[in-house]
């Protein structure tokens, strides 16, 4: 792979390694198909410390989602080629077999996905969904099972939790089956929880709802969180940590105000003056030109380059490193070396 | 995107000056429309129930200006949507189109109504057909409404250019050949081959990502300003919707909650559900987080709505008088302002009713 050596010294390392939850270095996703090989991650190093919630902004096709998956090994082994280093925990990700990730997703690591109809199985009650898990990682009896179940529904704010045991997915409105999908995924008091877009498929009105719902249940479980959105504003709620990813690449790293409030890289800045309020009526908005690069055609430089403004010669020559621009925050463009 | 000079067109594109009804006159005159889904069941297929979409919905779109109309999934917005451009079959109501009722005797015919209107839909990919390159599907309304074809092409390559697509680049290609918003501005093209007067935009840029979102909204601006366009833009976005429109329209349930000027409806709203709606928003900066959710549940299933106002279930104002009696959309003083909800009228008998 042709990345630039230098983004694995100046990714963002914690005061102590060692305390870290999660630690990725240098991650590389490649999907091959018999026409093209897809680079979709190409050399993301982050860190996340137990109880921390870092945020993924990202455009469809920036790999965000790609990197998440990678860290619970989701992705097909026969077309896919993961290069890196990832650890959860105790558990070295990138080198547990297939048996291992079994015992370890669901205990360990949970997920969430953007569209809880899809994702729970239409024939089973939710009661049974979730007691799966239960027992599948406790190994405890059905009974205790289920009452763990019942005591989940009522953790997430399900109203009448009793009748909703016995209720099979197509019967809750969008908003519940999210709760029921959350109420899997914390069964097993996992130390990590993925969440990919969680909330953009609901209502205004239900997105505020789950979005209150998983920060407080983020910080009475004590729970680290990866959280994959496209919008800023969901990170601007529920983030410590924000990375902005463009290309299959960290861009920009750093606290959440600090990102948002006083972004560096001219995409980040970009993304925030092309979101739409609105105060900027009867004006223009000033949109980021042209399209994301096309991910199966390998390019030298800067992928930002042909859509910046700032753009300098250097810019074409060398991917950039993630360069410090305060303390704790970095982006990666050569306008800070 | 290639920006695209006025003068680099091959000759200019047609556009609708036609006005037979008068400035004054509403492009669009919406009256008691009504559409119920019916839900069969048993061995016989009796109807059950009805799935009430739209339930007697009035409203005038306003010549030249955009009416943004806003609510959660499952409120009617797209139902109405195509109600308006008769995909869908209305149960009743009338639908006025520049003074000429539609598919009525003496009335505008389908086939003018959808040439004088169009529309682009969410999905950019659905809606194009796969195996026809995009310049014969922009270029295929212009020849079934009786263009020849050699000038429908060069109309459909004009268009392609002007929506920020090189018709030498882009025209020859089929649909999965472009990303979801170059097929977006190719939907658009296509919906502007019949030199329509209104555009309907359902959800048009909600699958867009934000860079190109903005893109598209831009360009949709200039569009309306240069083609002489009214548009009816469906969005769940309360961003966007405040960014493009003139007045809004609020949706709650298959019927309309709240409808006035865009100023209005955001820094004065009065019906508690558009007020919810707004503090659902989310705030950019991370300081200024939200707590407590304005409001709890999910919007209530369209089959059975509550009595009465079909918000009341989520409402914290609710009231006996809520449950008894629908609150009404009335029209009083000539108010551009309106909304449905008890406490606005001072004779309802709500105890917040203001005078």
């Amino acid at each position: 792979m042709a990345y630039d050596t230098n983004t694995v010294e100046a990714s963002p390392a914690p005061p102590d390694a060692g305390t870290a939850l999660v630690e990725v270095r240098d991650l590389g996703v490649e999907f091959v198909s018999r026409e093209s090989t897809t680079c979709a991650v190409n050399g993301v190093s982050f860190s996340l410390a137990p109880g921390e919630v870092l945020c993924i902004i990202g455009e469809s096709g920036s790999g965000k989602s790609v990197t998440m998956r990678a860290l619970m090994k989701l992705h097909p082994p026969k077309y896919t080629r993961i290069s890196g280093y990832m650890r959860v925990g105790d558990h070295e990700v990138s080198a547990c077999s297939e048996r291992e990730m079994r015992s370890i997703r669901g205990s360990q690591i949970s997920m969430i996905f953007q569209e809880p109809m899809t994702s729970l199985d239409p024939v089973y009650r939710i009661g049974d969904q979730i007691a799966e898990t239960v027992i599948r990682h406790k190994k405890c009896s059905r009974a205790e099972g289920y009452a763990r179940a019942l005591e989940l529904l009522k953790l997430v704010g399900v109203p009448s939790p009793e009748r909703r045991l016995n209720a099979y997915p197509h019967e809750l409105s969008g908003g519940l089956r999210q709760r029921a999908m959350i109420a899997v995924a914390l069964s097993c008091s996992p130390t990590l929880l993925l969440a990919d877009e969680p909330t953009t498929a609901l209502d205004a009105t239900v997105q505020i709802q789950v979005l209150v719902l998983l920060r407080r249940l983020q910080q009475e479980l004590g729970m680290a969180v990866i959280f994959v959105t496209h919008d800023l504003s969901v990170a601007a709620q529920i983030a410590d940590k924000v990375a902005v990813m463009y290309a299959g690449r960290i861009v920009e790293y750093g606290p959440v105000a600090k990102v948002l409030q006083h972004s560096a890289h001219p995409y980040t800045k970009g993304m925030l003056a092309s979101t739409v309020s609105g105060h900027m009526r009867g004006q223009a908005i000033e949109a980021i030109p042209g399209s994301p690069p096309d991910m199966r055609v390998r390019m030298e430089g800067c992928s930002f380059a042909p859509r910046c403004k700032s753009v300098m010669p250097a810019c074409r020559q060398g991917t950039p490193p993630l360069l410090t621009v305060s303390h704790g925050h970095e982006a990666a463009c050569l306008n800070f070396a | 995107m290639k920006p695209m000079a006025e003068t680099d067109f091959a000759n200019p594109l047609p556009i609708n000056t036609e006005d037979p009804g008068g400035r004054q006159q509403p492009m669009l005159l919406v009256q008691s429309l009504q559409k119920h889904f019916p839900i069969k069941s048993g061995i016989l297929q009796r109807q059950t129930g009805a799935v009430r979409a739209v339930d007697d919905i009035s409203f005038s779109v306003l010549k030249g200006e955009t009416l943004g109309i806003v609510g959660e999934s499952g409120c009617g917005k797209s139902t109405l949507a195509r109600l308006l451009m008769h995909l869908i079959i209305a149960d009743s109501g009338t639908l006025v189109f520049d003074g000429d009722p539609v598919s009525e005797m003496r009335g505008i015919s389908l086939r003018d109504l959808r040439k004088n209107m169009q529309m682009v839909f969410q999905d950019s990919y659905f809606s194009l057909n796969p195996r026809l390159p995009v310049r014969n599907s922009i270029a295929y309304g212009p020849i079934v409404h009786g263009m020849g074809k050699i000038e429908a092409q060069r109309l459909a390559n004009d268009l392609l250019n002007r929506v920020g697509l090189n018709s030498e680049i882009f025209g020859a290609r089929y649909p999965h050949e472009l990303s979801g918003a170059q097929k977006q501005r190719v939907n658009i093209a296509r919906a502007l081959a019949l030199t329509p007067r209104v555009l309907i935009l359902d959800e048009a840029v909600s699958a867009l990502d934000k860079s190109v979102e903005a893109q598209v909204l831009n360009l949709l601006n200039e569009l309306k300003r240069d083609f002489n366009l009214t548009y009816l833009f469906i969005s769940h976005d309360l961003n966007v919707v405040q960014y493009i429109s003139d007045r809004v329209l609020v949706m709650y349930l298959g019927q309309i909650v709240e409808i006035g000027p865009v100023e209005e409806i955001y820094n004065k709203p009065r019906h508690p559900y558009t007020r919810a709606l707004l503090h659902s928003r989310l705030s950019m900066n991370p300081a200024d987080r939200v707590n407590e959710p304005p409001i709890g549940g999910d919007p209530p299933n369209p089959i059975n709505p509550p009595s009465g106002c079909r918000f009341r279930t989520r409402c914290v104002f609710a009231e006996g008088v809520c449950e008894s009696m629908q609150p009404k959309l009335d029209n009083v003083a000539g108010d551009r302002h309106l909304a449905a909800c008890h406490m606005t009228n001072p004779s309802s008998g709500h105890s917040k009713a203001t005078s």
